[in-house]
């Protein structure tokens, strides 16, 4: 595991869990959208009432962690502007995402400053694919996770502003998550709801691509 | 109405969106995007979205889901008499049958959460749509999931329950995945507030809404 997709914050928070093993999506989410319902705030108020109250500096902590997906995907597209094979319409759609991706690097990076923490490194990274199909499956698994990602972590966010800011990013992996699914003749919107994911469950969907 | 052609307006759209909050932290964010919108970005940070907006829906988390509800009420009736005219056949058809039964999900899951929260479900409006062609309900599609996305998004950072936010961010992001494939079915562009999406504030959702309304 990469030390700096991992900050203190977010450990302490997936250490803490009660089960362990329990992910915040499991815990807040997964049963009550199942059930087409909201858990009641009893069932679970006391771990997230803990989680928050452990990060001090949490929203530092989940922007950092945003910020090395965000250089994940900026790379992947920037790359894939000369290695994707990519014509036409999907030429400018990769443009479009590579330019967005960025921007979502520089945001997240200049928040992290004003927050008074210190932005984490950007990894490196290795893309394994040699044509076009191969990119956009890729693409697809990496949007649909920012997605899950950004959802998964946006209850945790204790600052109001940064929780607006990260759900203007969110809704933006999520038109990009459609789009590539068009191109790749799959639903764009799987599910009625989205599910949302654990740090955990990040990471393992990105490790095989941090070198 | 008025209403719907400047929102699909970018330009005027703009003028129409609010952004909450107005914190150095989010004014940093903003002023990091760099794009084109920056002037209309100071702008619209100084008019605030603020909670209690949706106190006509009730108090707290139980006004916001309500006023949500009523948005997937809309939604779900909308693609309902779609799918009843006949103007669609194909993919194109499979895909409202989909979205529209995606927003009946949104309806029932709205429905359940503000009864666990002790609260009165709001009623289902009754509304009538135009559709006069494919196009101009594609058109119309698109401006509604837009829009919905964009109340989703400007009522985040007012829920105050965490389980609420949960569920309220899992369907924002599936309201942002329908309106990229209408616009995708427009040739419009996936994004069209850029690389951070707007929020909406109520007052201008409901008045988009107002005109398809009948008492």
């Amino acid at each position: 595991m990469n030390e700096k997709l991992v900050t203190p914050e977010l450990a302490a928070v997936e250490v803490d869990a009660p089960g362990g093993d329990l992910s915040r999506s499991d815990v807040i989410l997964k049963g009550a959208l199942a059930a087409g319902a909201i858990y009641g705030t009893a069932m679970v108020s006391p771990f997230v009432r803990k989680a928050l109250a452990m990060s001090e500096s949490g929203d530092v902590g989940i922007l950092n962690f945003a910020l090395t997906l965000e250089y994940l995907e900026a790379k992947f597209y920037e790359e894939a502007k000369s290695r994707a094979k990519a014509k036409g319409e999907l030429k400018s759609l990769v443009n479009l995402l590579a330019g967005d991706e960025q921007q979502h690097v520089e945001a997240l990076t200049a928040t992290v400053k004003q927050l008074g923490g210190k932005p984490v490194a950007e990894p490196k990274f290795n893309f394994e694919y040699s044509d076009t199909a191969g990119f956009l499956k890729l693409a697809q698994t990496f949007e649909d996770t920012g997605v899950g990602a950004y959802n998964g972590a946006g209850p945790m966010i204790k600052s109001k502003e940064v929780l607006a800011a990260a759900g203007g990013i969110v809704q933006v992996e999520a038109r990009h998550a459609a789009a590539i699914r068009l191109q790749n003749k799959e639903e764009p919107a799987p599910a009625a709801f989205d599910t949302p994911l654990s740090e955990k469950q990040v990471l393992k969907a990105v490790e095989p691509f941090i070198v | 109405m008025p209403e719907l052609k400047q929102l699909r307006d970018p330009v005027s759209r703009r003028k129409f969106l609010a952004v909450g909050g107005g914190s150095t932290a989010l004014a940093a964010f903003l002023a990091a995007c760099g794009d084109d919108s920056g002037s209309t970005t100071t702008t619209s940070m100084q008019s605030s979205t603020g909670a209690g907006e949706t106190a006509e829906f009730g108090k707290g988390d139980v006004g916001i889901l309500n006023y949500a509800l009523t948005l997937e009420y809309l939604e779900t009736a909308f693609y309902a008499d779609v799918i009843k005219s006949g103007l669609f056949k194909g993919a194109d058809l499979e895909t409202i049958r989909k979205f529209g039964a995606e927003e009946a999900e949104h309806v029932e899951a709205l429905t359940a959460a503000v009864k666990q929260l002790g609260g009165k479900p709001a009623p289902e409006p009754k509304a009538e749509f135009p559709l006069k062609s494919a196009k101009s309900v594609l058109e119309l599609a698109a401006t509604v999931e837009n829009l919905g996305a964009a109340a989703y998004l400007g009522q985040a950072p007012n829920i105050e329950s965490p389980e609420v936010l949960a569920s309220a961010l899992a369907i924002h992001s599936v309201e942002g995945r329908h309106a990229a494939t209408l616009n995708t079915l427009l040739g419009e562009s996936i994004t069209p507030d850029g690389a951070f999406a707007k929020p909406a504030d109520v007052k201008t959702v409901l008045k988009s809404v107002e005109p398809f309304l009948v008492e």
